[in-house]
């Protein structure tokens, strides 16, 4: 991973003055077509489509933080992702929660899973830490199929949509959208500040070179454990809103399948790039979408992407797009 | 002598015998895994698929050619790992100089390639494969009927494992393996080829996991989902044993086993939980596994 | 795979022989039918491709009928999100009816959409007794089988023909956990026990051994498997390896004929199981699987494709009665319509559909042949019992549904 990006303490490749909160100009000629079409899509695309092509974008961003950026892979994020919607869930059906506060709810707990977690994790690097992420993601999927309020096989069904801030109802797809496209930017400018912050600074000096950040004096066991809980909380709540949107949060958000698409969704869209994720995140679910009709070969084109990636295609096609045009995307 | 912990002492030995026996299965999976990861650095998560391929091919051995099942001992690892061996050539030999982690998603995507091909070949629902009939019947042991073939499978994966161990701890072709692993441009100075013998080592790792398959073949059914329901179970095994260990995998697949066997006694329900449990705590107290060389 | 992967026109010729001089003119409704189901995972040789074949069967046999039917097809992956987001489409989108969707999860998440949508449901698939209980809609059909039949139907009849002492393997989830708790419930109505049960890890478990030697070790004389497909197979398997089956008889609680297929008759035979259809049960079913057959890979249709074919069949006969466009404004109307027409077709025989939604036909008790009893391939059936359609189901009573006044 570290071949293939910039390092950090050196100078940004040329016409990428940052022009504006972070962004380079033609970041934000992205951002503004990101926009563009956020704000277009839904009187051209289905509705619910579009919110499910945002929650899994916001989950690979959060995903993208911690690959991209410190170069930690988890192998195990559906964790978050899938308890985040089961507490949003529980918290709007059970406890009668309006929508904002289930989703901040499943975003909390998330955030908590990843504190834990990313504390026993982030001792080992590579390889190891991608395994004990997988690990315990698997105690998690265990303990969902087991634990009563998840629903196990049947999962928690007819979640209520509710009104947001108990005056707007979101039983209508078209203003649901609209909150949804909301929580998608905002969480997608907080990753993006986070990372041209002097904390994102040094995650990417630690993703160069760790033991020479730490020569510098940075505790980089912290940084790394922040990154973590950051992640996991955007996971989360990218699963809580998931959740609402569909009424439903079942096992398969906490299957270790969930965690490998997350990891083709950003590896093809580009890692530690800005747009990858999102670029990604809307190949793979409209491609499984329409592939829906052939079902048993989802798997093998879904298999085929990842291995042309990884041999051909590393930079995504975000990546693929910054390369030509010698920016930074 | 009747009850421990409240469980009948025959009961409890004939657990621990079963598990014994998983635990064969363990250790022979990982110690392929454990082969390619230690001498080459790859972690092949298509291990799982090359396993399942190893009992498909026995079945289609036995199918098409009515070849039967010691045949297929010995033919169908050795298709397998020429596939293998065709994979590392085309595909996972471009990744050395990169990332470990590349070649973990390389042979994710292609396991799944894999199985989603012969999903759609053999549908979903498994073959069946019968016991060979020298290996049927039972042996009463007094406390538990034991399978004779499950007795083979213990042996064989003994045997497999010592047979392994001393190749590469013992023989000259061990030594280069292990020097190369150490500096390869100063074995392939002396006129070693090391990318041949990497190939090789894959193919054999890879034929490993077929030998799994085939062993695994009459007992459990023949799926195409196989092996991606083991493959995790056995990287846990080989990062708990320590990847570059062979004697680890071996011998934390025969103790996982046993552990799995105890558990399913006393808290079934978590007999599949146990094995992560206990590799979140290895990895905490020895990070590099119970075995492994940092 | 067949060409049913893709959307399938059936041509009307009702819309091309309507003459032009009709003073209306009025142009043939078009009534859609989506088969949402397991086209690659786990349940697709029961389910998949089957339920489509045997949907566009009925919708050919209801041609000319003043309405053309359109049947379409897709994979929902066991996946509730997937099944939720092709239903939500599918039915904005026009398609009036879902059929089949196994995979209870995702059946339930199914029919509160069609609720929602005010659509029709006519669920083949899934096995959780809910549709029909405290998750009944007025827009769901429940045909085929669901767990309590399941456990009544093996339960009762294995008590009664002396196995009265019984040991459970249970997939520890909530399929799992229905199955045993209904089970166990008849085999104690019917005068017998329950020594045991032994819940492993659904799904990650492949080796059923130490189960068996706990069930070998509890002395029942019945060895209960609440587990379905793949499961049941490795537990048979094992249960035989350890000459379990010499002792116990092993009662498979969710079996069909193509989990006896993959097991073998060698290693199948002597099972006991209930399922409501079977190929070479009588005339009428063999007469349904020869007009399928050519379709079909040469395969007979399986208990849920049949299901399929029945509820696609009785579907189409109310919109007939009721006319297409009412049929297509309210998915309510046409259901009830449903539960008011006495239902006949070749798969099922007569039946009826109850006010819960639930459908109710004979269910039987078969016992798998051994190799030598079998005349061929698929022939693996023997005939056991027979329970009458209003017995075989749960009490209307004591479903708890709310659209049962009591």
């Amino acid at each position: 991973m570290a071949s293939e990006t910039t390092a950090v303490l050196r100078a940004p490749v040329s016409g990428a003055r940052e022009a504006y909160w972070g962004f380079t100009r033609p970041q934000l000629a992205a951002l503004a077509i990101l926009v563009a079409i956020l704000a277009v899509g839904p009187f051209f695309l289905y509705p619910v489509f579009l919110m499910k092509l945002l929650c899994f974008a916001l989950f690979a961003c959060a995903f993208n933080l911690l690959i991209g950026y410190v170069g930690l892979l988890s192998f195990g994020h559906a964790a978050y992702f899938g308890m985040g919607g089961y507490i949003a869930g529980h918290a709007a059906k059970v406890w009668g929660l309006t929508p904002e506060l289930a989703i901040i709810a499943g975003g909390i707990v998330a955030g908590l899973q990843g504190a834990v977690f990313g504390w026993i994790a982030i001792r080992r690097q590579g390889i190891y830490f991608a395994m004990i992420t997988l690990a315990l993601a698997q105690m998690i999927y265990f303990f969902c199929v087991q634990a009563p309020f998840t629903g196990g096989e049947d999962g928690i069904q007819a979640i209520p949509r509710g009104s947001l801030f108990g005056a707007i109802p979101l039983g209508q797809d078209l203003t649901l959208y609209w909150v949804v496209a909301a929580i998608f930017l905002g969480g997608f400018l907080l990753i993006h500040r986070i990372v041209h912050s002097p904390f994102g600074q040094v995650m990417k000096a630690i993703r160069e070179n760790e033991p020479r950040a730490t020569s510098l004096g940075y505790r980089t066991d912290d940084y790394k454990l922040v990154a973590f809980i950051l992640s996991a909380t955007l996971a989360g709540v990218a699963g809580a809103t998931k959740s609402l949107v569909f009424g439903i949060a079942t096992l398969t958000d906490v299957h270790w399948a969930m965690s490998g698409e997350v990891v083709l969704m950003t590896l093809v869209g580009g890692l530690g790039t800005v747009f990858g994720p999102v670029v990604g995140a809307a190949v793979i679910v409209t491609m499984q979408n329409y592939l829906a009709e052939m079902g048993a070969w989802v798997t093998v084109i879904q298999g085929g992407i990842f291995v042309a990636c990884v041999l051909a295609f590393r930079r995504g096609i975000v990546g693929e797009i910054a390369n030509l045009l010698k920016v930074r995307l | 002598m009747d009850d421990i912990f409240g469980i009948p002492a025959p009961l409890l030995f004939g657990q621990l015998l079963l598990g014994l026996i998983n635990g064969a299965f363990y250790a022979m999976l990982s110690l392929g895994l454990a082969v390619i990861f230690g001498l080459l650095n790859i972690i092949n998560f298509t291990h799982g698929a090359q396993f399942m391929m190893g009992a498909f091919a026995a079945w289609m051995l036995l199918e098409w050619a009515g070849l039967n099942y010691w045949w297929a001992l010995i033919i169908a690892p050795i298709v397998v790992g020429i596939t293998g061996i065709v994979l590392e050539r085309l595909m996972i030999s471009r990744l050395y100089k990169l990332d470990h982690l590349y070649g973990l998603l390389l042979t994710f995507g292609v396991g799944l390639v894999i199985e989603g091909i012969f999903r759609n070949e053999f549908g979903s629902s498994g073959l069946p494969y019968r016991i060979p009939a020298e290996l049927q019947g039972a042996w009463d042991l007094g406390f538990m009927f034991m399978p004779i073939y499950r007795g083979w499978v213990v042996i064989a994966a003994l045997a497999t494992c010592l047979a392994t161990w001393l190749l590469i701890e013992k023989t000259r072709l061990g030594a280069y393996l292990r020097a190369a692993t150490e500096n390869a441009a100063l074995v392939q100075a002396f006129g070693v080829n090391v990318p041949r013998m990497v190939t090789l080592t894959y193919g054999a790792g890879v034929a490993l996991a077929a030998l799994g398959g085939v062993l695994a073949a009459p007992i459990y059914s023949v799926n195409p989902q196989m092996g991606s329901n083991l493959i995790i179970v056995v990287f846990a095994v080989v990062v708990i044993g320590g990847m570059g260990s062979i004697l680890g995998s071996v011998i934390t697949g025969f103790g996982l086993g046993i552990v799995e066997g105890l558990t399913k006694v006393f808290y079934p329900e978590a007999s599949a939980t146990v094995i992560f449990v206990i590799m979140a705590i290895v990895l905490l107290a020895r990070p590099a596994g119970l075995f492994g060389r940092a | 795979m067949t060409a049913l992967g893709r959307r399938t026109l059936l041509a009307g010729s009702a819309a091309a022989a309507l003459p032009l001089s009709h003073a209306r003119a009025q142009q043939a409704a078009t009534i859609r039918i989506g088969v949402l189901s397991d086209m690659s995972g786990p349940y697709r040789d029961t389910t998949g491709p089957g339920s489509a074949v045997l949907t566009q069967q009925a919708a050919s046999e209801m041609a000319n009928r003043g309405f053309t039917v359109e049947v379409l097809a897709a994979d929902h992956q066991n996946k509730p999100d997937v099944g939720a987001n092709i239903a939500r489409q599918w039915f904005d989108q026009g398609v009036d009816a879902i059929v089949d969707v196994p995979t209870s999860s995702v059946a339930l998440a199914i029919a509160g959409i069609a609720r929602e949508k005010n659509k029709v449901f006519l669920n083949s698939g899934a096995a959780t007794s809910d549709l029909t209980g405290a998750q009944c809609s007025p827009n769901t059909v429940h045909w085929t089988y669901d767990t309590y039949m399941l456990a009544k139907g093996t339960g009762g009849a294995v008590v009664r023909s002396g196995g009265d002492t019984w040991f459970f393997i249970t997939a520890d989830y909530a399929f799992g956990h229905a199955l045993q708790r209904d089970t166990a419930r008849f085999v104690e109505n019917a005068g017998g026990r329950v020594l045991g049960a032994v819940r492993y890890p659904f799904p990650a478990t492949t080796d059923f051994s130490a189960f068996v030697v706990q069930a070998q070790a509890s002395g029942a004389k019945v060895l209960g498997m609440a587990n379905a497909s793949t499961d049941t197979v490795n537990t048979i398997k094992s249960a035989r390896e350890f000459g379990l089956h010499r002792r116990m008889k092993l009662a498979a609680l969710l079996m069909g004929v193509a989990d006896v297929h993959a097991l073998g008759l060698e290693q199948g035979q002597g099972l006991v199981l209930t399922e409501s259809f079977y190929w070479n049960l009588n005339d009428r079913t063999r007469a349904l699987t020869a007009r399928i057959r050519p379709n079909n890979q040469g395969r007979p249709p399986f208990m849920v494709p049949a299901g399929c074919y029945g509820a696609t069949l009785h579907y189409l006969k109310a919109v007939a009665e009721l006319g297409a466009a009412r049929a297509k404004a309210s998915g309510v109307e046409a259901v009830q319509r449903m539960k008011a027409m006495p239902t006949d077709d070749d798969a099922f025989g007569p039946g009826r559909i109850r006010e819960d939604g639930r459908k109710l036909h004979p269910v039987y008790l078969f016992e798998v042949k051994s190799p030598a009893e079998s005349s061929g391939i698929w022939d693996y059936y023997k005939l056991v019992a027979t329970t009458p359609g209003e017995d075989a189901f749960r009490p209307l009573a004591e479903g708890g549904c709310q659209l049962v006044r009591s």
